[in-house]
C-alpha cells in the first residue's frame, strides 16, 4: 500500500513499482468508467480542494474526479482566500479544512506549500502545483498519457521544450522520467530559461540521459514524444531578444514534416499560440487525449490515497 | 598546536582554530560576540597554517558552544576546530560539523518559498548535502545554497 494515507507532494517520493500500481489503477477506471459514468467509492466522504492560486483547469479536473467517485467537494479559491478575517493565515485555514475533510489538495504559488501543509494537517494532502517547485499528479498524467500512446516510457526520446526553468510540470516530469529509462532526454530552451541548478543536480544524480540544446530542429526528426510548455513574454528579460526567439519554439505543420511515424505531442495546457491549431486535428496531437486522461487518473490517485482501492 | 597560538593561554574557554583567514569577525557575529557581553576574547587573524597557507583563530574565555552555535561556525568556517580548555589543558579537541538538516538559522533565498511567508507558523528547514564545502537545500522550496552565498543568509 504505497499511497495509503501517504502525503502526495513530489514524484520523487515514489518508485516505478509504485507508478505501475497507479497507472495499472487507472486502467481500471477507465474501464469501469466504459461501463458507468460514475462510481460510488467516495460515497460519504469529502475532499479540500484549497486552490490558494486560480487555476481553472488543475481544480475541476480534481473536482470531476472526486464527483466520478461519488464524493463531495468543497472548493476554496483565492477569492475566498482574500474574504478571509483579515491577517488569518494558511496554517488557520487548513486547519479548518483538516478537520472539515478526508483529505485535502492545495494549489499555491509558494514553493513548498503543499508540504507545510502537509506538516499541519492530519489528513492526507495532495500537492495540485506549488509555484514553480513541483507538480505531481500532472507528471503522473503525463508518464501515463505516454505509457498510453506507446505502451511504455522505457527506450523513448523525449524532448521537452520551453520554459524548463520557470514550469513546475517540466521539473516533475523530469523527476518522473529519472524512474524510467528513456533512450534520451533532449531539453529545449533558450540559454536563458535552462533548468534550474536544483532540478539538474536532482536528475543528473539519477542518472537521467539529458542532452541540452537550444533549436528543435536540430533534433525533431529522432523524438517519439514532444512535451511542449509555453514560454511566457514576462519571463523573458529582453523583449526584442523574445521577438527573435519565439517563433523558433512555436510548433507548426512545417515543424512536423520530418517526425516519425507515432510521433506525438504533449502538453500540459492551457496552450495559448505556442503549437499552431492547424496540428489540433492531426495524429500527432496527444494534449487533448492527455487533459482527458488527467481524471481517471486523479480518481485512481485519490481512491489509493484514501485507502478506497485493493 | 601550541606553536601556532600567538597570543597567551586561557584558563577556561575556547579556542576556535583553523578558521579560513579573514573570517574571524564573522564567526564573532555569528555568535553574536559584539563586546557588551563581557567575554575576553581574544582573536589574531591571518597566521600561517599548514592546512589552510593562512588562517584566523579566536579564544574566548568561560564560553562554550551549544549545539546550534557548533552549527553557526560551521555554516562560516567549515575547517574550523573547536579546542575546549580547562584549568589551561586542552581537554578536548574536534571538528566543526553541521547536521543532517539545520532548522532556523538560515533564511531561504527564494522570496516566494513558503518558509517565508509571513505570519505563519514555519521555521526555515535546509537539507546539508555538503559538510565540507557546504551545501544546502530548502526543504520546503528545494532551492540550493553553497559557499559564500550562505552567509548573506543567516538570521541570528
Ligand atoms: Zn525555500
Amino acid at each position: 500500500m504505497p499511497f495509503a494515507f501517504r502525503d502526495v507532494i513530489s514524484i520523487l517520493d515514489y518508485s516505478r513499482e509504485d507508478l505501475e500500481l497507479l497507472f495499472e489503477t487507472t486502467d481500471k477506471i477507465r474501464e469501469l468508467l466504459g461501463k458507468k459514468s460514475s462510481l460510488n467509492y467516495l460515497n460519504g466522504k469529502i475532499a479540500a480542494l484549497l486552490f490558494l492560486e486560480p487555476s481553472t483547469r488543475t481544480m475541476y479536473s480534481f473536482q470531476t474526479a472526486v464527483y466520478r467517485l461519488g464524493g463531495k467537494a468543497l472548493v476554496f479559491t483565492s477569492e475566498q482566500a482574500t474574504s478571509l478575517a483579515k491577517g488569518e493565515n494558511y496554517a488557520d485555514t487548513i486547519r479548518m479544512f483538516d478537520s472539515y475533510s478526508d483529505v485535502i489538495i492545495v494549489r499555491s504559488k509558494y514553493e513548498g506549500t503543499a508540504r507545510f501543509v502537509a506538516e499541519i494537517a492530519e489528513k492526507p494532502v495532495i500537492n495540485g502545483g506549488d509555484g514553480r517547485h513541483e507538480h505531481p499528479t500532472q507528471a503522473m498524467i503525463d508518464l501515463y498519457t505516454i505509457r498510453y500512446f506507446f505502451g511504455r516510457i522505457d527506450g523513448l526520446t523525449i524532448g521537452i521544450l520551453g520554459d524548463l526553468k520557470y514550469a513546475r510540470t517540466i521539473a516533475s516530469l523530469l523527476y518522473g522520467l529519472t524512474l524510467y529509462n528513456p533512450r534520451k532526454v533532449y531539453l529545449i530552451s533558450p540559454g536563458v530559461l535552462r533548468l534550474r541548478e536544483e532540478v539538474r543536480r536532482k536528475i543528473l544524480e539519477r542518472n537521467l540521459p539529458i542532452t541540452e540544446v537550444s533549436r528543435l530542429d536540430e533534433v525533431i526528426e529522432e523524438l517519439d514524444v514532444l512535451y511542449v510548455t509555453r514560454i511566457q513574454k514576462e519571463r523573458y528579460p529582453d523583449p526584442i531578444e523574445y521577438e527573435k526567439v519565439k517563433n523558433l519554439y512555436k510548433i507548426t505543420p512545417e515543424t512536423l514534416t520530418k517526425v516519425k511515424e507515432n510521433f506525438k505531442i504533449l502538453h500540459p495546457l492551457p496552450k495559448i499560440d505556442e503549437i499552431d491549431p492547424r496540428i489540433d486535428n492531426t495524429k500527432y496531437a496527444g494534449y487533448f487525449q492527455q487533459a482527458k486522461l488527467g481524471v481517471p487518473l486523479r480518481m485512481a490517485l485519490l481512491l489509493l490515497v484514501l485507502g478506497l482501492w485493493g | 598546536m601550541e606553536k601556532t597560538l600567538i597570543v597567551s593561554k586561557i584558563k577556561n574557554g575556547i579556542v576556535i582554530d583553523h578558521i579560513p583567514a579573514g573570517k574571524a569577525l564573522k564567526v564573532l557575529k555569528v555568535l553574536g560576540l559584539r563586546g557588551p557581553e563581557g567575554y575576553r576574547i581574544s582573536l589574531v587573524m591571518n597566521v600561517e597554517s599548514k592546512k589552510l597557507g593562512r588562517k584566523d583563530i579566536v579564544k574566548i574565555e568561560n564560553k562554550y558552544l551549544s549545539r546550534q552555535e557548533l552549527s553557526l561556525v560551521a555554516l562560516i568556517a567549515p575547517s574550523a576546530t573547536i579546542n575546549v580548555i580547562k584549568d589551561y589543558e586542552v581537554v578536548e579537541k574536534y571538528k566543526v560539523t553541521l547536521p543532517d538538516m539545520i532548522t532556523g538559522l538560515i533564511k531561504c533565498p527564494n522570496p516566494t518559498c513558503i518558509s517565508r511567508k509571513r505570519n505563519e507558523p514555519i521555521t526555515s528547514k535546509f537539507y546539508v548535502l555538503k559538510k565540507e564545502k557546504i551545501m544546502l537545500e530548502c526543504y520546503y522550496c528545494g532551492t540550493m545554497i553553497s559557499g559564500e552565498e550562505i552567509e548573506k543568509y543567516i538570521t541570528v
